[in-house]
């Protein structure tokens, strides 16, 4: 049989190519045309070159910055990834507490970003906080304005409060479509419940759990309002993570042309790593024949 | 187009860029191709070659200005050494 080949179906896609352009790709080309430049302001640029890339590569404020964003993207992924499936496991498969759970999870989602923060800014402080008071009464020395373990241990249990449940949401989607034929089969060769997880639900769930950590890898790594708004990056630059420091510099300090040069590399770097989680569950999906 | 603050070195590189899309565009669909498995072990097209080889070559200039940090047109051979690579063995 003959296969109609029509290619004016491409000019369906013209509305959404426009929206990126304008919405991505323009913008974007900007920030490299200011990452060469510098500014003063009144739309005037003077020549730089490489010399703002070269500035913050021998910055030590920005490899802080890397640093700090690094090791909580990977603290928050070890806690809400195992987190997320064992909350999942537990969850009802059938019955009238299933919806109840699934509205419950859905809650912390629904929250826009600022009103996470202020809600844990108030519920952290030690005079009106629930949190802040019942620590100072039981004689825990908490105060995250000036300590920086407080302050990293508020930010880190926000984001878990915040996140865990998508997690959680999307393992219980996978562990739903498992057949019933997979844990007949397990009870008659009486596997115990550890290999019936480590055999038959993990291997089912990696490709909806790769999207999990994709997505909760991405969104760390871009974290912004919510420590700002709790802790504004401090104490001293304690929480200063690569978006707050980024905007620091972009409009405190009005410094366009190193704000773009970092922007860029920010942008690199997460366009690698969201490449290496992509291409791991792509041939994760062609392994399993999705 | 002011606002966008552009200079001949950045219009020359999104030139490059934007010429090199639209020669891998026609490629494809003269000479389509089935994915192939490379040294990465994984199915990779012309297209997803073109991507590695200008992610990694971003990362090599920035690599060359954070270690050499001098001579930077001599990072560009470096890069085309890191296509042909690429090009041949991913």
């Amino acid at each position: 049989m003959n296969k109609t080949v029509n290619q004016k179906a491409w000019f369906l896609v013209l509305p959404v190519l426009v929206l990126v352009a304008f919405s991505a790709v323009i913008p974007l080309m900007t920030v490299v045309n200011y990452s060469v430049q510098d500014s003063f302001g009144n739309n005037e640029f003077f020549w730089a070159g490489l010399e703002w890339f070269d500035e913050l590569l021998h910055s030590e404020r920005m490899w802080d910055a890397l640093g700090r964003q690094l090791a909580f993207s990977a603290i928050i992924l070890a806690i809400q990834i195992p987190l997320g499936i064992f909350i999942a496991l537990n969850m009802p498969k059938k019955g009238v507490w299933v919806s109840v759970c699934l509205v419950l999870m859905s809650l912390p989602l629904l929250i826009p970003w600022n009103v996470v923060g202020t809600i844990w800014q108030i519920f952290g402080r030690v005079d009106i906080g629930l949190l802040g008071y019942t620590l100072d009464a039981l004689g825990i020395d908490y105060n995250y304005t000036q300590d920086p373990v407080a302050a990293w241990i508020t930010v880190i249990v926000m984001d878990v409060w915040h996140w865990t449940s998508l997690v959680a949401l999307l393992a219980y989607a996978g562990l739903q479509s498992i057949p019933e034929a997979y844990y007949q089969a397990a009870k008659i060769d009486q596997a115990s419940r550890w290999k019936v997880f480590r055999y038959i639900e993990l291997p089912k769930i990696t490709g909806v759990l790769m999207i999990a950590i994709l997505l909760r890898f991405m969104d760390s790594f871009m974290i912004y309002t919510e420590p700002f708004v709790v802790t504004g990056g401090g104490p001293g630059n304690a929480t200063t993570f690569l978006s707050i420091d980024l905007v620091k510099m972009a409009l405190g300090q009005f410094d366009l042309g190193p704000a773009a040069a970092f922007s860029l590399m920010y942008f690199l770097v997460i366009l690698l790593i969201s490449w290496v989680f992509y291409t791991v569950m792509v041939n994760l999906d062609k392994r399993d024949g999705v | 187009m002011e606002w966008m603050a552009w200079t001949l070195p950045t219009a020359i590189f999104f030139g490059c860029i934007a010429a090199l899309l639209i020669t891998f565009t026609i490629l494809a669909i003269k000479y389509p191709e089935t994915p192939r498995v490379g040294i990465l072990r994984i199915e990779t097209t012309r297209g997803d070659r073109l991507f590695i080889t200008l992610l990694g070559s971003a990362f090599i200039n920035i690599a060359w200005l954070g270690i050499v940090g001098d001579h930077q047109p001599y990072a560009l051979l470096v890069c085309l050494a890191y296509a042909a690579a690429v090009f041949r063995w991913v």
